[in-house]
């Protein structure tokens, strides 16, 4: 009699407490929980500053700082620590990167006053920026049907010629508040600009997350259903709101 | 061209006019029913004489106090009002809560004489984050209290460091003759303090019993402002406030001038603390407003009182009398349950209000109603729950209520937070609806918490004045 052995993920948790401007530590949170609901262990590990990237890691999770943390932040994420990142996504590791950390994931981010940040080059785009604050409620349609959220940026993106958006802007101003996209993908990496957080009200993308972090981990993966009454109301509310104020 | 005119008295009809119009602008609103008139008379008078804030305040005997902090602020200005009122003066004050320019403005209006004397022998002003530098500049204050900096709102406020920013550079502006009182416990409020002309106070906890194990999730990365390195803590108290120290380069806490220590909780009723002044004798204070937060607002109040050079005994009676702010934590008796209500307005306001009533118990012992509306006052970015500590609540029998606009999203924010499904319960978002449906809920004869949003406070508030249940906060 042979008893199958819990199935476990890593999710690695970039700067950790140093980049979690406003609330996206619901993010991880909701990878944790998702899987924990399947019976998925979750180990949570935070890579700080001088740390390099494990590479058993299956979801990276990177989320945004004030200016003086984006800055210290792109001066660790260099040399070495940028090419495992970039090698660990090339192997099929997931990743969700939210406002500073998805700018820093493109070739560069050009601050107000001061020093070009240099990225990690995983996505072909670059941040500048921008003369106003995008502000307000965002609803995107992507492949995972409509995700919600709220942004709050004046950096403004340019995905290079190919590159995927996440999403189209249907509710909000977006990468630019000109292509009319939100957000980019490469592989299973999804950069965007997307707080609320993002992640407790868009399940199908949290799952999606999980589901790559297993095959990441194990070559297949079965997520079974859970009840996401709570979720999609949470969803629908976000929807309506968006569409009321902006 | 603008000129002033005088009549022989030496009287500014420029002001005087203005004023006339203003408080008949103010009377007008009230009669209307239009709330209680608090701002809309300060842009009229600010309008006709946009030195009239300026030339009020000039005539205050005592001068102006300003008060500003993310949290806190509408209570701490309401003590030291209390205390200067038994003196007593005659205190200049934005009591409502109506904390910009204007409704300062409006405050001095109200108080003000047709003849364009400023009504008050001192002006308590509390200061909304943003209106700190405009407020300074015109009220030019003798003393400026900070009290915190914690994460709020930043869709409206843009990120912390820029409020940082901007109060160093008010507080470098400041002369010799004024005093800056900071919570010393505040690692980023001393930074900003540091080298001003200005004299600076600092107040502090030294408590044994209530202290944090590890930094709450809302408390924003604790990095040291000169080396980098992450901050270490001897106590930590609330959020990132504590006795703070860098292992790297050796900063650490500055010397106290008023230190809290010994503070009891109460409840949700009210606390008692021990102030010592200068390492001098102690003198026991209880306050009629609980929670560890609350014991900060008093020290804070108390240090403003001292270095106005009113007596302890004033001091301490006006804080064992003192009641809460509209709103901010009170009972109410509705349709024979027994209500308490609490504001929550920001990450680390609602993780103090979660540790006070999971206190006694470690737990959630009562039914408990939270409304979260995403206006403006609110926030619009409901971000914000997902920084509070709600994994205190997955303990207890208490059954948790969700309404508000965004009260979906609150529900959801508790089942991640691990609170079982059958203890969540979603009412109507609308608030009048919400509110019935929870009353409902719990039986006659039982107690119950509510923890409103801003603007949900305000809808709660105008449904049960409108039943008989609370006065109109402008009537307090």
């Amino acid at each position: 009699m042979t008893t199958e052995s819990p199935k476990c993920l890593v999710v690695g948790w970039l700067y950790g407490t140093k980049m979690n401007i406003y609330g996206d530590r619901g993010n991880v949170l909701a990878i944790a929980q998702r899987a924990r609901w399947r019976d998925i262990d979750v180990e949570i590990r935070e890579i700080g500053f001088g740390e390099p990237i494990p590479d058993d890691v299956d979801i990276f999770f990177w989320g945004g700082g004030q200016d003086q943390e984006q800055v210290a932040v792109s001066h660790d994420m260099q040399g070495e620590k940028a090419e495992q990142l970039r090698t660990a996504i090339e192997n099929g590791a997931a990743m969700l990167a939210v406002c500073g950390g998805y700018q820093l994931l493109g070739h560069e981010y050009r601050p107000h006053n001061g020093e070009p940040l240099r990225g990690v080059g995983l996505f072909d785009a670059a941040s500048t920026a921008g003369p106003e604050r995008f502000i307000g409620n965002v609803v995107v349609n992507s492949r995972w049907g409509t995700l919600v959220g709220f942004e709050n940026h004046s950096g403004l993106t340019w995905l290079g010629e190919g590159v995927e958006p996440l999403g189209k802007i249907q509710v909000g101003r977006g990468n630019n508040g000109q292509d009319g996209t939100e957000g980019a993908i490469y592989r299973n990496a999804i950069g965007c600009y997307l707080h609320g957080a993002l992640l407790p009200k868009n399940p199908a993308l949290t799952d999606w997350l999980i589901e790559m972090g297993l095959r990441h981990r194990y070559g297949s993966a079965d997520l079974p259903d859970i009840d996401d009454d709570l979720e999609r109301r949470a969803h629908e509310t976000a929807m309506q709101r968006a569409f009321t104020t902006r | 061209m603008d000129k002033e005119f005088r009549t022989a008295q030496g009287r500014d009809l420029r002001l005087v006019a203005s004023l006339a119009t203003a408080k008949v602008a103010g009377a007008v609103i009230r009669r209307l029913g239009r709330g209680g008139g608090t701002s809309a008379p300060g842009l009229v008078a600010d309008r006709l004489d946009s030195a009239m804030l300026t030339k009020l305040a000039a005539g205050l005997e005592q001068g102006a106090v300003i008060v500003a902090g993310t949290n806190g602020k509408t209570t701490t200005t309401r003590m030291i009002a209390d205390v200067f009122e038994l003196v007593p003066w005659r205190v200049v004050h934005n009591r409502s809560g109506s904390n910009l320019v204007r409704g300062a403005i409006a405050a001095f209006v109200q108080r003000a004489s047709l003849t364009g004397c400023p009504g008050g022998e001192i002006a308590v002003i509390e200061a909304d984050e943003a209106a700190l530098q405009e407020l300074v500049r015109r009220v030019r204050p003798r003393i400026v209290l900070l009290n915190n900096l914690f994460r709020d709102q930043l869709d409206r406020y843009g990120e912390l460091d820029t409020i940082g920013k901007t109060w160093r550079g008010v507080l470098k502006d400041l002369d010799a003759g004024t005093t800056v009182i900071v919570n010393g416990d505040d690692p980023a409020l001393v930074v900003i303090s540091d080298s001003i002309t200005a004299k600076r106070i600092c107040f502090g906890l030294d408590e044994q019993t209530h202290r944090l194990d590890v930094l709450p999730h809302a408390a924003d990365a604790a990095v040291c402002r000169v080396c980098g390195a992450d901050l270490a803590y001897h106590a930590l108290y609330v959020s990132h406030l504590g006795d703070w120290y860098c292992p790297n380069c050796g900063r650490k806490r500055p010397d106290l001038t008023y230190t809290g220590s010994n503070i009891e909780l109460q409840g949700v009723q009210s606390l008692a603390l021990n102030i010592s002044e200068g390492g001098g004798h102690t003198h026991h204070l209880t306050v009629g407003v609980p929670g560890l937060y609350n014991a900060y607002n008093a020290l804070a109040a108390a240090a403003v009182a001292r270095e106005v050079g009113i007596p302890w005994e004033l001091i301490g009676q006006a804080f064992d009398a003192f009641r809460s702010a509209f709103g901010r934590i009170e009972r109410v008796q509705y349709k024979g349950r027994d209500l308490t209500l609490a504001l929550v307005k920001n990450p680390t306001g609602f993780n103090e209000v979660l540790r006070m009533l999971t206190a006694e118990t470690g737990g959630l012992a009562l039914p408990t109603m939270i409304a979260i509306n995403d206006l403006d006052a609110d926030g619009r970015d409901v971000s914000w729950l997902w920084d509070v500590d709600f994994e205190l609540l997955a303990r207890g029998k208490g059954d948790l209520y969700t309404t508000g606009l965004r009260g979906p999203d609150m529900a959801n924010r508790l089942k991640y937070a691990g609170v079982a499904l059958d203890r969540i319960h979603s009412l109507p978002n609308e608030l009048p609806a919400g509110l019935d449906a929870f009353v409902e809920a719990v039986p006659e004869g039982h107690a119950a918490y509510m923890l409103p949003s801003y603007t949900a406070m305000l809808a709660l508030h105008k449904t049960l004045a409108d039943r008989g249940a609370v006065d109109a906060f402008w009537e307090q």
